[in-house]
């Protein structure tokens, strides 16, 4: 069974992703850090499901479908904006200051 | 060894990983350590009796989206020169942040089902622990009789019909969006 162990396994698994998008700079880690959330939220809809019947897992193809589709255009944007300023550093990245 | 002993290894080593993952300066062996957490987690799926998922999680996540990320940084050549970390204030912030959100998350770790069942207002501890939950027994049992992956398609097709074939709206415009952004000139 072990629900309490999985839940808090997801719990150290997303406090990790969110300080990661915290203390990286890099666009792309920024990107792989989501995922990282986003798997964390998906090990919660596992264990839950083992308790509350199948539609957990069938929510979690939805989340992975959601994140493809979210790493495609993020990534697709990093690219169009290396082109634009030759980095993918976010100190950089500050077209929106005025 | 029991499926305990297994899964608390399998959870240092994903927890471990992870924190490789946001720490490593090189980019390349960031995501590298990022995957090994998600083959961590396919299988912990496998130990929580997901085995479909974690299939699921070793195809598209380990495979696709990673590979996705592997092949711009490397199209990109980015990850030379210095560090992208963050100072030492905003370390601390993260630090704080972090440890304020564990802080709520941490009771999550004394969920159990016999928790779960009093919340519900059902007869807990009335002989095992999955008393309170019917649905929690069908999908225990659904895999026995139909498969694993057929315990699975049952509620995705019928259920959750409409949200799948939404899905594949998203996708495609995920796929058109990424064409038109990632071109140089239309």
């Amino acid at each position: 069974m072990l629900l309490g162990p999985s839940l808090l396994l997801s719990a150290l698994l997303f406090t990790i992703g969110v300080a990661g998008v915290v203390i990286r700079r890099n666009a792309i880690v920024l990107f792989m850090c989501v995922e990282l959330m986003l798997n964390a939220v998906n090990l919660t809809f596992v264990a839950l499901s083992q308790v509350l019947g199948l539609a957990g897992q069938v929510i979690v193809f939805f989340v992975m479908t959601v994140a493809a589709a979210e790493a495609a255009v993020g990534l697709a944007i990093i690219l169009a904006v290396f082109r634009h300023t030759r980095s993918v550093d976010l100190k950089n990245i500050n077209l929106l200051q005025g | 060894m029991s499926a305990e002993v297994v899964f608390y290894l399998l959870a240092g080593f994903a927890v471990v990983s992870a924190l490789l993952c946001i720490t490593q300066r090189n980019i390349i062996a960031s995501a590298m350590w990022l995957v090994s957490t998600m083959f961590s987690l396919a299988a912990i799926y496998v130990i929580l009796n997901a085995q479909f998922i974690a299939a699921i999680q070793v195809l598209v996540y380990a495979g696709a989206v990673m590979v996705l990320f592997l092949f711009v940084i490397m199209l990109l050549n980015v990850g030379r020169g210095g560090s992208d970390l963050r100072g030492a204030p905003v370390r601390l912030v993260a630090v704080l942040i972090g440890g304020g959100l564990l802080a709520q998350l941490f009771l999550l770790g004394r969920v159990t089902p016999g928790g779960m069942a009093v919340l519900r207002g059902a007869a807990a501890g009335a002989g095992s622990p999955m008393a309170g939950f019917p649905e929690g027994q069908v999908a225990m049992s659904a895999p026995a009789a139909q498969g694993v992956v057929g315990a699975i398609a049952e509620p995705l097709f019928r259920q959750y019909l409409v949200p799948f074939e939404l899905t594949s709206i998203l996708l495609l415009a995920a796929a058109v969006g990424a064409v038109v952004l990632a071109k140089r000139k239309l």
